[in-house]
């Protein structure tokens, strides 16, 4: 399981769900959330489960044969928009969405959440690129910039990464970059933003945020934590919260 | 093939606006230019990039609409497969992805350019179901059925422009998951479907002036396969002879002596397919299907060498 990759994530899920997408008359959100880096997906399960879409049960059976949530998202299940899991699908699938609610005249959003090492997917750039030019306006793509990836830290496997925002403004995309752990600066730039072209949000985070020998650990970016450790991030997951 | 696909998108365009065009900068010519003109939010081009125009037909498919991605067999889906397997089958969306150039038909464009096992590629993705239509009669057909389904993806091959209708006194009638006859015959029944039909049409008609009755069953859907006519067919023939432009791994020969061994069928049978080789040739169409032991000539004398001439 993938645990240190939701959290870094873990306060754009809650600033998109809690504070970004429409809702209709009977409170049921209406924008799209697409989990590009599909491996994310605890966070986006416990969001779900939080706002009534999944239930505890739900949860309590993650990746059991009973229940329905595994590893990574599938669609189908309640609040799932979209497959994913094999890196640098999620973009050009919510790309599609986009497009479709565009040209029905919905006022519909999409949003979508991409990793950084997810962003060397050439079918990420095919989709950077294609986006401005089809004038989508209703698209936030989130980049989750923890700064690791499966072998290390991304700046020094590929230090030309950066700087980011550069390279999708001169692909024709507004952009803004934010720290990533601060849910109201999240609300802000998205708002600031709206709805004047593509907004590619840099957020700066950190890998296993909230646990601190998560925090910045690569074993972490799957391992899964035995009972000594699982007690102690769990307590000190609370402390982070109080 | 190419040219009654854009007059039958087009058609059918008019009266269901969920119907979109995705193309990465290959576009069948002709009336798709009246479909682009007359709804341009439904015409899509993508550029030379393949992976994104499969993943926004997914997305777009999600969002109600019935996406046609359309280029070149091998890039339509050689290039973006992991696109076509998870955004498109693993989703069950209904996406059809039109192949044009199935086969060896870019002759003179190299291996490249050939997609010569593009029917096994598609039939191993579950869910997919794989149609190819023998002329521009069963284009028109199928294209209509990929625009009203809504099971999954289709993978549609097609050839290229100026293929002759050979379905029309079809006794028959065409039906997505049905081989059918075109021809009934008692003897020997050959079996073939794409543009290798026109070759099975030849052949056979070779056979009858030498006093062979000849069936042509036409096996269009290669997934789902029609198994209980085939099995039907290989129990009313002495001889079956299979002519297909795909490789000889995945295709229709294999999967037909399936049957026969799980039918215990009683009757011999002829395969004939591409080689398992990449052909350096260039030229014709039929020059490449000559080079791979695919010409009228080339199939009669090896069944000859089995069954006899008359």
């Amino acid at each position: 399981m993938h645990i240190a990759p939701a959290f870094s994530c873990l306060e754009i899920l809650d600033a998109v769900y809690y504070g970004l997408m429409a809702r209709d008359d009977t409170n049921a959100l209406q924008d799209i959330f697409v989990m590009s880096k599909g491996h994310g997906c605890m966070a986006q399960y416990a969001i779900l489960e939080d706002l009534g879409i999944l239930t505890p049960g739900d949860l309590e059976e993650y990746c059991t044969p009973d229940g329905m949530l595994g590893g990574h998202p599938d669609f189908g299940v309640p609040g799932i928009a979209a497959s994913t899991g094999s890196l640098g699908h999620g973009l050009s699938i919510s790309l599609g969405m986009a497009y479709a609610e565009k040209i029905a005249g919905t006022n519909r959003r999409v949003f979508a959440v991409i990793g950084d090492g997810e962003m060397q997917e050439g079918s990420i750039w095919e989709a950077i690129m294609l986006t401005p030019n089809l004038d989508v306006r209703n698209l936030v793509c989130f980049l989750d910039l923890n700064d690791f990836q499966g072998l290390g830290r991304t700046s020094e496997l590929h230090p030309h990464f950066y700087p980011v925002a550069q390279k999708l403004e001169a692909f024709g995309w507004q952009t803004a970059e934010v720290n990533g752990h601060d849910t109201e600066a999240i609300h802000e730039c998205v708002r600031a933003h709206s709805n004047t072209g593509p907004l590619f949000v840099v957020a700066r985070t950190v890998k296993g945020k909230g646990v601190d020998f998560m925090e910045n650990v690569p074993i972490w970016h799957y391992r899964s934590p035995n009972p000594e450790e699982y007690r102690y991030a769990m307590d000190n997951l609370s402390e982070v919260t109080e | 093939m190419r040219n009654r696909f854009a007059e039958t998108v087009y058609r059918l365009g008019q009266e269901d606006p969920r119907i979109c065009v995705i193309v990465a900068d290959i576009s069948p010519a002709g009336s798709i230019e009246k479909f682009r003109t007359e709804f341009p939010d439904r015409f899509i081009n993508t550029g030379v990039a393949e992976q994104v125009m499969i993943g926004m037909a997914a997305g777009m498919a999600q969002r109600g609409l019935r996406p046609f991605a359309y280029t070149i067999a091998t890039f339509a889906l050689y290039r973006p497969f992991e696109m076509v397997r998870n955004d498109l089958a693993y989703q069950s969306l209904p996406v059809t992805v039109v192949g044009i150039g199935g086969g060896v038909v870019y002759s003179t464009l190299g291996g490249t350019h050939h997609a010569q096992e593009d029917i096994a590629v598609a039939s191993a993705i579950p869910g997919m179901t794989v149609i190819s239509p023998c002329d521009p009669l069963e284009v028109e057909y199928a294209t209509e059925y990929c625009a009203t389904q809504s099971q999954g993806p289709v993978y549609l091959r097609l050839g290229k422009a100026g293929e002759p209708v050979l379905t029309e006194d079809a006794v028959e009638p065409f039906e997505v998951g049905k081989a059918r006859y075109i021809r009934r015959g008692r003897d020997i029944c050959i079996m073939s479907y794409g543009m290798t039909m026109k070759q099975a049409m030849d052949v056979g008609g070779e056979l009858e002036k030498q006093g062979h009755s000849v069936s042509i069953l036409c096996v269009h859907t290669l997934k789902p396969l029609d198994t209980a006519k085939i099995a039907e067919a290989l129990g009313d023939h002495d001889h079956v002879v299979i002519i297909e432009e795909t490789s000889p791994h995945g295709g229709l020969g294999g999967l037909v002596k399936q049957v026969a061994f799980d039918e215990k069928a009683d009757c011999e049978i002829h395969a004939f397919s591409l080689k398992d080789e990449f052909i350096h040739v260039y030229g014709s169409h039929q020059a490449l299907l000559a080079a791979h032991g695919l010409s009228t000539d080339a199939i009669l004398e090896k069944i000859h060498a089995r069954i006899g001439k008359d």
